[in-house]
């Protein structure tokens, strides 16, 4: 069995009723492991991207990567395993059931992972505090972890990664 | 500006302008209008059907007869979701074909509306399209895409679904040419150099074996490939819906390999050195364990779906393209290479263990049945439904380049054989059909018969009826110590049942029973000269008879049980 690893896909649809659940359709019927799915509109009214997060040896990822292809609805596929891209993932932490030092403490986890992208407290009650992040998933799963490990209750709200292909260094 | 016309009256005109001459139809609340406007439509024969399972198979026998996309038309709800077992059937099989269905008004859609259900949500798997009209004036548009999807690339059932509202609505009453549909480009290239590496891989070979699957038939590239074959002096072995593309007196065709294949065919599969297979899909019935599949060939796969090269098979040399383009450049660079003690070595092997079946204790032996069915029809149609009697025809009916091997291979639907006869007739009117079939599987859709009547389609019905359903008794007798749990189906006093003669008669139909070698060939003959309309012929087997040689389901495949 070869190595599962996580990859990711770009995928322009058509902005259809039912295209979001052809697609989705696609991994429960083939079994493929679907980690994340984010679907939003483009600049074209009529034209949506998703971006999806697999898990999935080599050879099965380029079965998705052709069934996808082979639907009449998918425009184009980009894999966005090999090449340069930025992406993000939105995250919501509640922490709560917090004392002031808890406080003090989820204050200071947000500005160190601050140093990786967008973190912030968001909002604030007696005892709890809420995280805002805009993180790469890795980097989200390593904030997760961390809130895990320091307070008792943590609630976890997560996006799904959205990327974009960087802009290639001949254009800067 | 042209004037308006509402909705049924441009459903009609876009057959017309796709030259549909005939539509498998079954009517109900939600086509009323489309219905009604066909009434009135000259040069358009509406086949009625008896279900809608049926309507769609008698569409897939046109559309194999035909070569031609084929229409259904059937109501909203109930009449809908009976079709989903043959959508997924022409899905399998890639037949061309386009499933028009009636849907509630637009305001009650979600509603959980009298026979309202989601069809295209329910067949999204099953079709290359599926779409609900929900503007009138996007109707020409979606219904053009529809046939476009349909016949090119892999061709495949599309699915559009029609509000009642939408076909009495006005609108324009274009009906596009053509529809440019920016995520569907069909493969309609080969890389030039992907197949010379395939060629030099064949031109080296010391066993090369070349195995052709139904896509070169849909793609009618049968005489390119005995063009290449020859050229190259290079055997061949089918799938089963590859069945045909080869004609099968030629001295390199070794027969059908896999499950039911003949025994030199599956050692040429595990023997070959280079394996060049082209427009087959690497079925599970056709590999065994994937693991010891051509194991000591470097395989070449071509094939118009990128999708299906190296998903079920990692192969060596993946090659898109359709398989006439690419058997068209082969055929150009095609030159002999020794193959002579390689096809020795296959003879040898069908020498060792030729197809052949003993003598059967009751009955008659289906070999001789099939043997006489390719002396009195050397030109019909052969139709099958699915169980033993499809393998035994797989293995012993002989078609030659006129003639059309129907049968269900991807899904393997009983229920499939009559009316893809009856389908198959109505196409090719002038080509006799006859149909192969089981009292199992012909039991489920038995009720065509009224269609074949009223039509009057002189389908020869065979029924290999051996009171069982026999292709899971087999296993049942192999591998489950004869535990012969639901499969037979004989009458409580185990007298075979139901009385198939007796049956056809309430539809005034003629039947005539054989349980004796000696009759095989009059009945047939006597089938052959009723032009009027169906005939049946219960042919009384036994349920003993097996289909061999066998590969057991996930084994390879040359581990074969031979007797």
């Amino acid at each position: 069995m070869e190595k599962m690893k996580n990859r990711w896909i770009a995928l322009y649809v058509e902005n259809q009723v039912g295209v979001l659940a052809k697609v989705s359709g696609l991994f429960s019927a083939k079994s493929y492991n679907l980690q994340t799915l984010t679907v939003g509109t483009t600049e074209r009214e009529d034209v949506s991207r998703m971006t999806i997060s697999v898990k999935a040896d080599d050879v099965t990822f380029e079965q998705i990567k052709k069934q996808l292809n082979a639907m009449v609805e998918v425009i184009k596929v980009i894999d966005l395993t090999t090449i340069p891209i930025h992406m993000k993932e939105i995250l919501y932490a509640t922490v709560s059931g917090l004392d002031v030092t808890g406080k003090t403490e989820a204050f200071q986890i947000a500005e160190v992972f601050a140093r990786g992208g967008s973190v912030k407290i968001c909002d604030i009650g007696g005892d709890s505090v809420l995280f805002e992040c805009t993180l790469t998933e890795n980097k989200n799963n390593e904030l997760i972890s961390l809130l895990k490990s320091r307070f008792k209750k943590v609630q976890i709200v997560r996006g799904g990664a959205v990327a974009v292909e960087a802009i290639s260094r001949s254009n800067r | 500006m042209a004037l308006n016309i509402t909705g049924r009256k441009l459903f009609v005109k876009a057959l017309k302008e796709e030259g549909v001459d005939t539509i498998f139809a079954y009517p109900g609340g939600m086509i009323t209008d489309i219905v009604d406007e066909l009434y009135k439509t000259e040069g358009i024969r509406v086949v009625l059907g008896r279900h809608e399972q049926a309507l769609v198979h008698e569409a897939e026998g046109y559309a194999r007869a035909t070569g031609k996309t084929a229409v259904v038309l059937v109501t909203s709800g109930p009449g809908a979701t009976n079709t989903i077992t043959g959508i997924a059937d022409a899905y399998y099989d890639s037949i061309p074909m386009v499933i028009f269905t009636g849907q509630v008004p637009l305001h009650l859609i979600g509603n959980d509306a009298f026979q309202e259900v989601d069809i295209v949500g329910m067949t999204r798997s099953i079709t290359k399209l599926g779409v609900t009209v929900r503007n009138r004036e996007d109707m020409g548009r979606l219904i053009k895409m529809g046939f476009q999807v349909a016949s090119t690339g892999k061709p495949g059932p599309v699915l559009i679904d029609i509000p009642k509202d939408i076909q009495v609505a006005q609108g324009s009453p274009d009906y596009p040419t053509h529809v440019d549909i920016r995520g569907y480009h069909p493969n309609e290239n080969v890389h030039i150099g992907q197949l010379k590496k395939a060629y030099r891989l064949l031109k080296n070979a010391k066993r090369p074996l070349i195995l052709a699957g139904g896509g070169v038939r849909i793609s009618g590239a049968q005489k390119e490939l005995l063009q290449f074959a020859e050229k190259m002096k290079i055997p061949v072995t089918t799938t089963v819906m590859g069945k045909g593309v080869m004609p099968e007196d030629s001295t390199l065709y070794i027969g059908n390999c896999g499950m039911h294949g003949r025994f030199a065919a599956n050692k040429a599969v595990t023997e070959c050195d280079v394996l060049f297979s082209i427009g087959t899909r690497f079925n599970d019935r056709i590999t065994g364990d994937l693991e010891k599949f051509a194991p000591k060939a470097q395989i070449v796969h071509v094939d118009i779906a990128s999708a299906s090269i190296s998903r079920n098979v990692v192969v060596d040399v993946p090659v898109t393209a359709d398989a006439k383009i690419a058997l068209e450049r082969l055929v150009e660079y095609a030159e002999e290479i020794d193959t002579k003690k390689w096809l020795c070595e296959l003879k040898a092997w069908e020498k060792e263990h030729p197809l052949s079946m003993p003598n059967s204790k009751v009955g008659v032996c289906p070999q001789t049945i099939c043997e006489a069915i390719n002396q009195v029809f050397p030109n019909a149609n052969i139709v099958t439904d699915v169980g033993q009697h499809q393998m035994w025809a797989s293995q012993f009916i002989k078609v030659n380049k006129e003639q059309e091997f129907i049968t269900s291979g991807g899904l393997g639907t009983m229920g499939f054989g009559f009316p893809a006869a009856i389908g198959a007739a109505i196409g090719n009117p002038k080509k006799p059909v006859v149909l192969i079939t089981g009292d199992g599987g012909f039991q489920m859709n038995m009720q065509e018969m009224a269609t074949a009547m009223t039509e009057k389609i002189p389908v020869i019905i065979c029924i290999f009826n051996n009171s069982n359903l026999g292709m899971v008794r087999q296993m049942q007798q192999l591998f489950y110590g004869k535990r012969y749990e639901i499969t037979d189906l004989s009458a409580a006093d185990g007298s075979y049942y139901p009385d198939f003669l007796k049956w056809a008669e309430g539809y005034s139909c003629p039947g005539i029973r054989v349980s004796d070698a000696a009759d095989v060939v009059p009945a047939l003959k006597k089938a052959k000269a009723n032009k009027e309309g169906p005939t049946v012929i219960d042919f009384i087997v036994s349920p003993d008879d097996l289909v061999l040689p066998m590969v057991k389901s996930g084994t390879p495949l040359s581990s074969m049980i031979l007797k």
